[in-house]
């Protein structure tokens, strides 16, 4: 009988002891994602992963992307803009510390600004920084940037990761001990497996909520949907297998977000490499494939189908689609007038990603069927760098260009798709100096058409960005405005 | 041929290789369905009467899939045990020959180093090295099976090389390459072919992992392997899109150790006579 007594004792101890531990809202969380970065310096690589763990949970820059895509105030707190437009004068936040203790005073800015456009600069978007004439120290917290031409994009450019500011003294071991200013200060990189973040206690802005982010990296989907499953894990961002997302919905246990995000996914071209280089076997490729089928195939019916690199949610969009109707016979017609009545052979490379993969399969199916053969190699992210993108040794591949707003590249005839179009380059540059919000819209649609009528790739569909998160995870970006996930105001629901 | 069915597991085993090599054959000159066109709208049908494996996951059918499929594994996995024989016979017949002499010492020492390493992590490697092909597959998985063939050949020749026969031969002043090819070779036989079984239904396994890792055939050339890695996270939507190829490498591997054994039962002089 006593012995009960004390057997209830503990039980009702132990039923105590779990309700306190019950009533605290958890403060750690373990995010997914599938890729891992290279390095962690947002400021020296494209692999957009890097921004994916650090962009805004570790570094600011002087503005900062809003979950909507808005451009808001970051490390700035105001700005003055000269009445020609080629003067921004930036006004600091007061009492902004890195994570090592020191300073932001203006000279970091200046620092991180002529660091980027330097020569020798290993930024991946140095287009982002070109116009910029001279950055000025007015006084330890007010900068004063002179751009070449006026730049309506400007602030805009300075919210992306690559324009982040960084401390001068921290530059030498930035790869590996990311030192930043924002509210989670980077701890631990186990590498292959994750990386650690915990709180800034001594944060200029509105603190986290979260004590402990862990970012953990599972490349295989498989394993990612078991992760979820077994809740090894709190959220993944960018759930890599689509197919099991109804799954997860008919699930209490999680949420699904389906966001929208900036990747326009191409089928891109070589445009330097014969046949590829003639604009009727590239109108005749883009006839030849039916995105819906792709869409449906390769992603389960996440995608919004695109006719141009432009992503649908932006106001200035223009929905080109008809201009790339699925038209095999047309596509055959095509090839004929082109002189390639019995086809050709090419190379389609092929990255990792399922949509990639996947679409490929279908895509290669669908060129068959006009008489395009396609060999396919399957590459990882690093060959696929290597081939594609820097060595621009293949014929077709595909891929998803997550970055906002990055028609520009366009204009960049050394881009791994070879479009040289003075025409173009022009209309890039008449946009880059334009700052009335009327004339740029236009001006943004005759770029759209412009890319879209020369059949430069073929604009397959805007990725969807799923998220599967635990239920009671608030605060979770929905949308990929940037290539971020930005947990500061993420918490847990009692 | 009486004696060759007085094994019980040469007749299961047999019919299941025979029903695999019929698949694979048939496939050269007709399949069902193109298992190169996709049909994005038909895709992850169930087991129907117009496709009695359903469609996968572009909608292709599962049973022309599986086709395609044998004949890639076989053509792949008959390569590489021809390569493995062609090479390591007249290798281990050499050694055989040169019993003690520098050249055997050279032959079996270098199939040691090829067999201390595990065979697929090199194929990886080969893969890995050269790009993902079929061909780089028969490569890769036919070197590995230099050293099994040489060896069994070295130690089945080397208790012949003491028999009287070969001494007459000698006497007779027969050369040793001859008395290999002429006495040896007929002797040794029955060992490579079960031997040859054996590795072709691991040269089956071995292609069917290489393309699992996405190794081994290229799309749009079918593969069980790949069919089974590509269906993996669909196994809770569509069981069927990983079952059939999952069934058909188990059931080929099996088909082919049945058959391997029956074959040594009736081949093997000294197990026919421990059992009658």
């Amino acid at each position: 009988m006593r012995l009960r007594k004390f057997g209830l004792g503990l039980v009702s101890a132990l039923a105590l002891v779990a309700s306190v531990g019950m009533a605290h809202a958890k403060s750690d969380i373990v995010v997914a994602m599938q890729l891992e970065p290279p390095h962690l310096d947002p400021t020296g690589a494209a692999a957009g992963a890097i921004d994916s763990v650090l962009y805004s949970n570790v570094f600011e820059g002087l503005t900062r992307f809003g979950p909507d895509g808005s451009v808001n105030p970051g490390l700035a707190e105001s700005w003055e803009i000269s009445e020609d437009g080629k003067t921004y004068t930036f006004k600091l936040h007061e009492g902004v510390k890195f994570h090592d203790g020191s300073d932001l005073t203006a000279d970091d800015v200046k620092f991180s600004l002529d660091r980027a456009r330097a020569d020798d600069s290993q930024n991946a978007q140095k287009a982002l920084f070109t116009g910029i004439e001279s950055v000025e120290v007015v006084d330890p917290l007010t900068v004063k940037v002179t751009l070449k031409e006026p730049n309506g994009n400007f602030l805009f450019n300075m919210a992306w990761g690559d324009a982040v500011i960084v401390a001068p003294e921290s530059i030498a071991d930035i790869k590996s001990k990311p030192i930043g200013t924002g509210a989670f200060k980077f701890t631990d990189w186990v590498q292959g497996d994750r990386i650690d973040l915990e709180k800034n206690a001594d944060y200029w802005g509105e603190p986290a909520k979260l004590d402990k982010v862990t970012f953990k990296f599972i490349s295989d989907p498989t394993a990612a949907f078991a992760a979820v499953m077994a809740e090894d894990v709190n959220a993944f961002v960018g759930f890599p297998a689509p197919e099991n997302l109804p799954q997860f919905e008919a699930d209490p246990r999680f949420q699904v977000l389906v966001g929208s995000t900036e990747g326009e996914t191409i089928l891109a071209a070589n445009n330097k490499l014969p046949p590829l280089d003639n604009v009727k076997v590239r109108e005749a490729i883009a006839h030849a494939i039916d995105r819906q089928s792709i869409i449906d195939g390769a992603m389960f019916g996440y995608g919004t189908p695109i006719g141009t690199h432009f992503a649908p949610h932006n106001p200035d969009y223009v929905d080109l689609t008809d201009n790339s109707q699925y038209d095999p016979e047309l596509s055959k017609k095509l090839l004929a007038e082109a002189g390639y009545a019995d086809g050709f052979t090419t190379t389609l490379k092929l990255p990792p990603p399922s949509y990639a993969r996947r679409g490929g399969e279908i895509i290669a199916a669908q060129l068959r069927a006009v008489g395009i053969e396609t060999e396919i190699t399957n590459l990882e992210w690093a060959q696929w760098l290597e081939q594609v993108f820097k060595g621009k040794d293949y014929g077709l591949t595909i891929v998803s260009h997550t970055e906002p707003m990055d028609i520009g590249i366009y204009a960049r005839a050394d881009y791994y798709f070879q479009y040289d179009n003075a025409d173009f380059q022009k209309l890039f540059a008449d946009l880059t100096a334009e700052n009335d919000p009327a004339k740029r819209s236009d001006l943004l649609k005759q770029a759209q058409e412009m890319i879209s009528k020369d059949y430069v790739n073929t604009y397959l569909f805007q990725l969807a960005f799923p998220t599967v998160a635990d239920a009671k995870i608030k605060g979770l970006w929905e949308n990929q405005p940037t290539q971020a996930t930005d947990l500061t105001a993420v918490y847990w629901e009692d | 041929m009486a004696l060759l069915f007085r094994s019980r597991t040469l007749l299961p085993g047999a019919v299941l290789t025979l029903l695999f090599t019929l698949a694979a054959l048939i496939s050269l000159v007709w399949v069902p369905y193109d298992t190169t066109v996709v049909d994005i709208a038909n895709r992850m049908k169930p087991p129907s009467w117009l496709h009695p494996f359903g469609t996968d996951q572009f909608g292709r059918d599962i049973l022309s899939m599986i086709m395609v499929g044998a004949r890639t594994s076989i053509a792949v996995a008959l390569v590489a045990v021809g390569i493995g024989m062609a090479v390591g016979v007249p290798l281990g017949l050499a050694a055989a020959a040169r019993k003690g002499g520098l050249m055997d010492e050279i032959i079996m020492r270098a199939n040691d180093l090829v067999f201390a390493f595990p065979s697929l992590l090199i194929a990886v490697m080969i893969t890995a090295v050269f790009g993902a092909s079929a061909l780089n597959a028969i490569i890769a998985i036919g070197i590995f099976n230099i050293p099994v063939f040489a060896r069994l050949t070295r130690g089945a020749a080397l208790s012949l090389w003491n028999r009287e026969y070969i001494l007459a031969a000698r006497v007779a002043g027969k050369g040793s390459a001859r008395i290999s090819l002429e006495h040896i070779l007929p002797n040794v036989a029955n060992l490579l072919i079960v031997q040859g079984t054996i590795q072709f239904s691991l040269g089956i396994l071995a292609e069917a992992g290489l393309s699992y890792v996405g190794l081994g055939a290229q799309p749009p050339t079918a593969s069980w392997g790949r069919m089974l890695a590509d269906s993996q996270t669909m196994i809770s939507l569509a069981p069927h899109l990983a079952l059939f190829p999952g069934l058909a490498i188990l059931l080929t591997v099996l088909g082919l150790n049945l058959l391997g054994d029956g074959l040594r039962d009736s081949l093997d002089p000294k197990l026919r006579r421990a059992r009658t």
